[in-house]
């Protein structure tokens, strides 16, 4: 029987790990993700969840403890925000290069200097090229089933996937949760069947010096590819990953009634602008379509849930399609000397597939300043009176900002 | 007493095959060797940045003969916890998590992990194979080079003293700490076997001397008399802290007791190059250092 329980999104994520059977957690606490991994190491100790909690004295260590117990057989679990998630960085490279379908929560929080604890993509969007499939997240029971969803996506084609999800905004907000049923979730996520493991009975070494050339030279082998065979390998898996990520979510909805796409629509059929955002600022920007709608400015919102692999085929299509001259890109990161990353990937999609839109960016909400519906009203009129007077190439804008 | 166990009576079977990478003369791929000798099958091994990555082989054939994680340099120990986790998760006992990293990958950039696992009470066998510098990287100064030793990076000579590893384990409450040397090859097998089997469920370390012929500047066939020389003038000698208590090793004990002679620590220094920058005045006072050391071993 499922339950309805209210959680904060930091909660869901733990209740998330139980029903999927995690077998080691290793964490380290950091604001604002430790609610979760408290809560995680309490189903250990009680026995509500037979796992393994490693304590670590890092989060550079938590990752490898996944890494290891992932190359061991086990499925594997941490969390973490910001200068967490930085200092993981070389072993996040080293989980995808390794091919092992570790989950990570990342709860999204500003990057030091100077310190600050509230909430801004840069954490997730600086890992972006690390190998790893990125998920974002608007609401907590989005929270809980994209981790259900996370581990049979990394299982299937053995790739790491980050949950991402805004600190505070979602980490420490309460909304009602569905609690799936333990019988339901063992349907829908079965046992994680290793590739290869470390295993005495069959003893490999794993993560071995590779040339970068294609040996001839080994008597047993006729060809072997080296290192760039093995990285346009995790390439290609996620280049062919959408097909997965879909079917898993519609699963998932046939299931428990609850699907997400690649990124959800929201009163974009006759709309003349589409504001394209991330987490909850994508809900945010809802009620500010709605609010629009009713002063007669037709925007809808496109809500993007897969950031990595990116969808560049699929937006540019959905572009193509669109009545809509303009999109409003709000990112809530920033490439330093450039622009949003969702804004420049948005933009290359488009370049790609020749599709003629025009494109404003707009930053927002860094460092966790409350974003409002008013701001994201105000960035809609930007944009529309800088279309009207003939300023297409409009550059990015930083919003609500102190100059 | 039980008869005295001679290299003929050791397990016959490989679990390093040849070919590996070593250089030629490399001691701790000898070390290896007989460590594995005394652990067996049923051991999974743990190897950050090192020698020893380059040792096991390059991708796609391997020398070595059990399961071996290569991961990245400062996380050998949490890895050790991370492959021990899932081992017990998954409900399999029988098998020894040993982590095989270098001094550098120990005592510098390793020694937070190292730390954590400790505390943790991880089930692990942790070996430091030492030899007194980055080699793997071309001859660079660590924690653990000595005072005078020349690498790349000193290269007019170190300055300091190197870190008394050991001693910072055995200050983490680890029930079993080592010193070994493979130049003692039966000694170094037997205290794998006492940590494999006395120790069994616990954090044990041991730490290995690793005389590196073109690191240290001494031909590839002297590696053994070399490693002799370290212990046999007191500069490594072999020991165990039990529980924190130090139990010397036989050859050490037999130099304390005077039924062996101690050499000279010139002996050892001027036998490489890596200490031609030594002053026979340094060499006066490290001399005094380890006479005194060994005066304190005499009240044991």
């Amino acid at each position: 029987m499922s339950e309805k329980l209210v959680l904060s999104g930091n909660h869901a994520a733990a209740h998330a790990c139980k029903g999927a059977r995690v077998q080691v957690i290793a964490a380290y606490p950091i604001t604002p993700q430790s609610p979760a991994t408290e809560l995680l190491s309490r189903f250990v100790e009680t026995g509500q969840l037979n796992a393994k909690y490693v304590c670590v004295e890092s989060e550079h260590s938590a990752m490898t403890v996944c890494i290891a117990a992932s190359s061991t057989g086990a499925r594997t679990f941490t969390a973490t925000s910001a200068n967490g998630l930085a200092l993981m960085h070389e072993q996040l490279h080293w989980a995808a290069g390794a091919r092992l379908p570790i989950v990570m929560a990342c709860v999204n929080r500003a990057v030091a200097a100077p310190w600050n604890v509230w909430t801004d993509n840069q954490d997730s969007i600086s890992q972006r090229d690390t190998g790893w499939i990125q998920l974002y997240c608007e609401d907590n029971q989005e929270i809980y089933d994209t981790i259900l969803q996370a581990y049979k996506i990394a299982e299937q084609i053995y790739c790491p996937v980050m949950v991402c999800y805004d600190g505070y905004i979602l980490s420490h907000t309460l909304m009602p949760v569905e609690i799936i049923d333990q019988n339901a979730i063992d349907e829908f996520l079965p046992p994680f069947k290793p590739y290869v493991t470390l295993d005495p009975d069959d003893p490999k070494v794993l993560n071995l010096v590779t040339f970068p050339w294609i040996r001839h030279d080994h008597p047993h082998i006729e060809k072997f590819g080296g290192y760039p065979e093995i990285r346009y390998k995790l390439q290609q898996t996620l280049r062919s990953s959408f097909d997965v990520i879909e079917r898993v979510d519609k699963e998932f909805g046939e299931k428990f009634d609850r699907q997400y796409g690649i990124f959800k629509e929201y009163m974009c059929d006759e709309a003349d602008y589409i504001i394209l955002a991330m987490g909850s600022l994508a809900s945010e920007a809802t009620v500010a379509a709605e609010i629009l709608y009713e002063e007669g400015y037709t925007v809808g919102v496109l809500s993007l849930k897969l950031f990595r692999p990116f969808p560049a085929k699929q937006l540019a299509t959905f572009a193509k399609q669109s009545a809509a001259s303009t999109f409003i890109v709000i990112d809530r990161n920033l490439s330093y000397g450039y622009e949003g990353a969702l804004c420049t990937d948005f933009k290359a999609a488009l370049y790609t597939h020749h599709v003629q839109k025009n494109v404003h960016g707009y930053l927002l909400g860094i460092g966790g300043r409350d974003v409002n519906v008013d701001q994201i009203m105000e960035i809609v009129h930007k944009s529309r009176k800088a279309i009207e007077a003939g300023q297409l190439d409009k550059e990015t804008e930083w919003i609500n900002i102190m100059k | 007493m039980s008869k005295k166990l001679l290299p003929r009576d050791l397990p016959e079977e490989e679990l390093i095959y040849p070919g590996t990478r070593a250089c030629a003369g490399c001691s701790f791929a000898l070390a290896y060797r007989f460590a594995l000798k005394a652990l067996g099958r049923r051991t999974i091994a743990c190897t950050p940045a090192s020698c020893s990555t380059v040792h096991a082989g390059m991708y796609p054939v391997t020398s070595l003969q059990i399961p071996m994680l290569n991961t990245a340099f400062e996380s050998t120990a949490a890895a050790l916890s991370g492959i021990r986790a899932a081992l017990d998760i998954l409900g399999k006992k029988d098998i020894t998590v040993l982590g095989w990293a270098g001094d550098g990958g120990t005592v510098d950039i390793g020694i937070q992990a190292l730390s954590g696992a400790a505390e943790r009470e991880t089930d692990m066998i942790y070996v430091c194979y030492d030899n007194e510098a980055y080699m793997n990287t071309g001859v660079q100064r660590s924690g653990a080079t000595p005072y005078g030793a020349f690498t790349t990076t000193t290269p007019t000579g170190k300055r300091q003293k190197r870190k008394n590893m050991p001693a910072i384990m055995a200050a983490h409450g680890v029930p079993y700490v080592a010193t070994a040397n493979p130049s003692y090859p039966i000694d170094l097998y037997l205290k794998f076997k006492k940590a494999k089997e006395e120790f069994k469920g616990k954090t044990r370390y041991i730490h290995i001397i690793a005389p590196c012929p073109p690191g240290w500047g001494f031909d590839q066939s002297d590696t053994i008399r070399i490693g002799r020389l370290a212990t046999q003038c007191g500069i490594w000698p072999l020991y165990e802290l039990i529980e924190g208590k130090l139990v010397l090793s036989k050859v050490t004990r037999d130099l304390v007791e005077g039924k062996t002679k101690r050499k000279p620590v010139k002996e050892y220094f001027r036998a490489q190059t890596r200490f031609r920058t030594l002053s026979d005045e340094d060499i006066q006072k490290i001399q005094k250092e380890i006479d005194r050391q060994f005066e304190t071993y005499k009240s044991l």
